[in-house]
């Protein structure tokens, strides 16, 4: 089937300064991808889990370097992150909130909840 | 009254009849997952500090392990749904795209499963 490669794209990335939903849009779509890739870790977590104790320990101390802390708390915030984004996208799909007043509230809104959901899991 | 030729339809444009299916899943089992991940996050905090054989009892208990594989099931499908929509945006060439999907796809039923087994490995072993 013949693909017409050269339609104009929109918005133009290099001339357009994403607004704040721009970002927190395409940030979604972002941390989903991420956070599927961060799935294959959690495959290798429960089977190390499933593998016995000798297993567990290897993996807790793969899990314990400071770098793969900071790894996994990234991934912490991408889930809240897009969890948050993911309700505004239900109240959407409901026919609510397009008004751009109440876009950029909730924008704010979903940001400060992510960090308030990774701080309260930090601090659990 | 039927507009569209056979030929359209048989190239794939168009309505296959089956639109709102994928994007309703997505939705379905985003609701799914919102409080099911408190639950994963759970279980790797577990993991990461708690000794061997609490991690097991958590995840051995009926309600924890039936609420982790849900969350297995709902987060890969969810997963799979999502970057289809990312692989149909960006990837224009027809064949790489079903290439790509359908290898996502693959990948991802097979870690699910993977997953899911380890799960019950753990069950098992907590006798």
């Amino acid at each position: 089937m013949a693909t017409n490669n050269n339609r104009p794209i929109s918005p133009h990335l290099q001339a357009y300064k994403l607004p704040l939903t721009g970002i927190i849009s395409i940030t979604h779509r972002m941390t989903g991808v991420l956070l599927s890739v961060g799935l294959v870790a959690f495959v290798y977590i429960v089977s190390a889990v499933a593998g016995g104790a000798t297993d567990y320990a290897d993996m807790q101390a793969f899990m314990d370097v400071w770098i793969i802390k900071l790894i996994y708390w990234g991934f912490v915030y991408a889930l809240f992150f897009h969890l948050c984004h993911g309700v505004r996208h239900l109240i959407w799909d409901a026919g609510r909130s397009f008004d751009s007043e109440t876009l950029n509230s909730y924008a704010v809104c979903e940001l400060a909840a992510s960090v308030i959901l990774t701080l309260a899991t930090l601090f659990m | 009254m039927h507009y569209r030729t056979p030929l359209s339809r048989v190239l794939g444009l168009g309505s296959a009849q089956k639109g709102t299916g994928h994007w309703w899943m997505q939705r379905v089992t985003a609701v799914a997952l919102i409080p099911l991940s408190f639950f994963a996050i759970g279980l790797l905090d577990s993991s990461f500090n708690a000794p061997y054989a609490d991690t097991v009892k958590w995840l051995a208990s009926p309600l924890h392990s039936t609420i982790i594989i849900a969350w297995i099931l709902a987060v890969f499908y969810h997963a799979a749904l999502g970057l289809q929509v990312v692989i149909e945006d960006y990837v224009a060439v027809e064949a790489a795209k079903i290439t790509a999907i359908w290898s996502v796809n693959l990948v991802f039923f097979l870690l699910a499963v993977a997953a899911v087994i380890a799960v019950l490995r753990i069950i098992s072993s907590a006798g």
